[in-house]
């Protein structure tokens, strides 16, 4: 066996570029959403995504699922590219889990229906098969089978998560998307779907892909996580790499913004700039540099190359070798 | 000693539903000092913003409110007039909503939202309240501030309409600010810069607040003092410090093993969950209303249950201890 474990995902100079019209009249400009995003995600791994709103997070996720086609660049599923399959087959291996279990789910459909949908959709089995299937993924995700025949406005949140979940794994999926899947529940229920969603991972070997505002999460669950900013993955490290020494300004102060329930300690100064920058309009150079606490004039004309760490990868000057401000220290 | 700006003894809320009475509220006890910070701490369908509703006079016409005492520095909110009230609310008390999005009206534009507060309960000039406006929103951290002043609120990012909306709750320097999850809705970034201007403008203007979360990090670090509330009770209060140092009540207990701490919870290890669900509070509530989902329920927490009190920290269980020494036990 090969130490290094083949990517079941992979991300190539992903790029996602929309046309905005600016009032009426005006004329269309381009918005980068997503700008060259390469990810490799081996296979059973948890990858964090985290960055502000805006930042394409979710943009990304769209194009995971074959919902949004990238402007360009290639993503390879164990080493397909997605272009290339049809939305079914990609379907089959490829299932979100949205933030919001209450408009997620059809509110007229029983949750029988909603959970044996993908297989009806893709004409497997019949009505025996069904109900075999959506009472053992049921059962795996702790719903009794009783609540077939109930509708999700019966249930409370954290069960409508978990018909969602039961949903998204019915087709047994490799790589499940979960874009915010326990920022709309209290923190009981949210502790108890983020263990379903470790234990999942575990018994069925699945890959994910965790996208989340929540740092104390991410850091709980992911084994990878990457940072976006402004459609660019300016970091991306194993977990204990980037969460013990982050290396980018900007993963140290999303770091350092995280509240832990620790009192006496009062609200950390973050040292960003207040204004997330217009996407439309991108800072030039490192479009990070306006909000940073260490820019120079370098990073206002010149933006930073990607480089290799032990770790994982960074852009920054600051932790380029062959650049004049090269200071790893000083970040 | 001085007396609290805001006294609170008893408030029930009452809803009725079909089927019986929804307690909604049932019987809380607060105090508020000028320049405290208190953060109310639950779940969705605790209480907690009823109670926020309950203190600016906000309730619908349905709910009923009871207390023995709602004090707010000499004014009985209780027995107020609804003129009175209006005297008081965006005056003295202001409040702080969840949802940016939808607390500003997008008809108006932010300067004529921000000024109507000023403009009504002080006698200032149109020219003075926006000059006025233009300097909170520079306090708040809004660049271009007099440009935005003709701009309506879907011209702004979540991040600034909440701004804005704190802008506005500041506009007559209030006593008493209640911010009702006031960054629930924004990114961590923002959060800590909007919490960190809410603290320093009220150590700077001496005004109190009441800050209502569910989120335990942010209790932490902004609050003076701490009420945690589960089904329409306060189960504990107290100084931050002695409610996270020592949280004696087995609900917060459980709230706190729920979150991953970084640095102390191990990463992908099983978290705390608190199994079952909040009962139902319509009809006769006895006893202690977490029993059902505590470790440590007995017979006799279907009675009257303690109240339970070392200096400041208070909580109400049959265990002296709330439990606390029992689990340490269990878990050495």
């Amino acid at each position: 066996m090969s130490t290094q474990s083949p990517a079941i995902l992979e991300l190539r100079g992903v790029t996602k570029t929309y046309r905005v019209k600016q009032g009426l009249f005006g004329t269309a400009r381009p918005l980068t959403a997503v700008n060259d995003v390469s990810l490799s995600l081996p296979r059973g791994e948890v990858l964090g995504l985290v960055g502000e709103s805006g930042c394409g997070k979710s943009t990304l996720a769209k194009i995971l699922l074959g919902l949004e086609a990238p402007t360009a660049g290639q993503v390879l599923v164990d080493g397909e590219e997605i272009g290339a399959q049809d939305r079914m087959t990609l379907a089959r291996r490829i299932q979100p889990i949205f933030q919001d279990p209450y408009s997620s789910l059809n509110p007229r459909k029983s949750i029988f229906d909603i959970v044996s949908l993908p297989l009806r959709v893709h004409g497997i089995g019949d009505r025996a098969h069904w109900e075999k299937e959506v009472r053992s993924i049921l059962d795996i995700v702790g719903l009794p089978a009783r609540v077939m025949n109930t509708f999700p406005n019966q249930m409370s949140g954290g069960q409508r998560q978990r018909v969602a979940i039961a949903r998204a794994l019915i087709m047994k999926p490799e790589i499940v998307i979960c874009d915010e899947p326990t920022s709309a529940l209290d923190v009981s229920v949210q502790s108890q779907i983020l263990n379903l969603l470790g234990d999942l991972r575990r018994e069925f070997g699945l890959t994910y892909l965790f996208i989340s505002h929540d740092l104390a999460v991410v850091e709980h669950l992911a084994t990878r996580v990457a940072v976006m900013y402004l459609g660019r993955i300016v970091e991306e490290a194993d977990v204990a790499g980037l969460f013990d020494e982050a290396r980018h300004p900007y993963t140290q102060a999303l770091l350092k913004s995280v509240l832990t329930p620790e009192p006496g300690l009062g609200v950390p100064d973050t040292q960003l700039g207040m204004a997330y920058p217009n996407p439309i309009d991108p800072p030039s150079g490192c479009h990070f540099h306006p909000r940073c606490p260490m820019a120079t004039d370098l990073c206002k004309t010149t933006a930073p190359r990607a480089v290799e760490t032990s770790v994982g990868r960074v852009e920054c000057h600051l932790h380029d070798p062959q650049s004049p401000m090269h200071n790893p220290k000083a970040a | 000693m001085e007396n609290p700006l805001l006294s609170v003894r008893n408030l029930t809320l009452d809803i009725p539903v079909g089927g019986g009475t929804l307690h909604a509220v049932r019987g809380i006890d607060f105090d508020l000092m000028r320049g405290e910070t208190l953060c109310i701490v639950g779940e969705s369908g605790s209480g907690k913003s009823l109670t926020s509703l309950a203190l600016m006079g906000l309730l619908g016409k349905t709910i009923r409110r009871s207390a023995d005492r709602m004090d707010f520095d000499g004014t009985d909110i209780l027995t107020a007039k609804p003129r009175a009230m209006r005297a008081l609310r965006g005056d003295r008390m202001a409040m702080i909503f969840q949802e940016p999005m939808t607390s500003l009206n997008p008809a108006y534009t932010i300067g004529d939202q921000l000024t109507e507060a000023l403009l009504l309960h002080k006698s200032v000039g149109r020219e003075a309240a926006r000059e006025r406006a233009v300097e909170l929103l520079e306090k708040v951290g809004i660049t271009a501030a007099r440009s935005r002043l003709g701009q309506y609120p879907h011209q702004l990012s979540g991040g600034l309409r909440q701004r804005v909306m704190i802008a506005m709750a500041l506009m007559c320097e209030p006593e008493l600010i209640i911010a009702d999850e006031p960054t629930t809705a924004l990114d961590v970034t923002i959060q800590a810069q909007i919490l960190r201007l809410l603290y320093d403008l009220g150590r700077e203007m001496n005004m109190a607040m009441i800050l209502i979360t569910h989120d335990l990090g942010v209790v932490a670090r902004v609050a003076d003092k701490v009420a945690v509330m589960y089904a329409g009770e306060l189960v504990e209060t107290g100084p931050a410090a002695d409610v996270f140092n020592t949280p004696s009540h087995p609900y917060t207990r459980g709230l706190l093993r729920c979150i991953p701490q970084p640095g102390k919870t191990e990463r992908g290890s099983t978290l705390g969950t608190i199994p079952g669900i909040v009962p139902s509070l319509i009809g006769e509530v006895e006893g202690c209303a977490f029993r059902t989902r505590c470790s440590h329920a007995r017979p006799e927490c279907r009675a009257e249950i303690p109240h339970r009190k070392e200096g400041e920290h208070a909580f109400r269980c049959i265990h002296p201890d709330g439990a606390r020494h029992a689990e340490e036990e269990v878990s050495a």
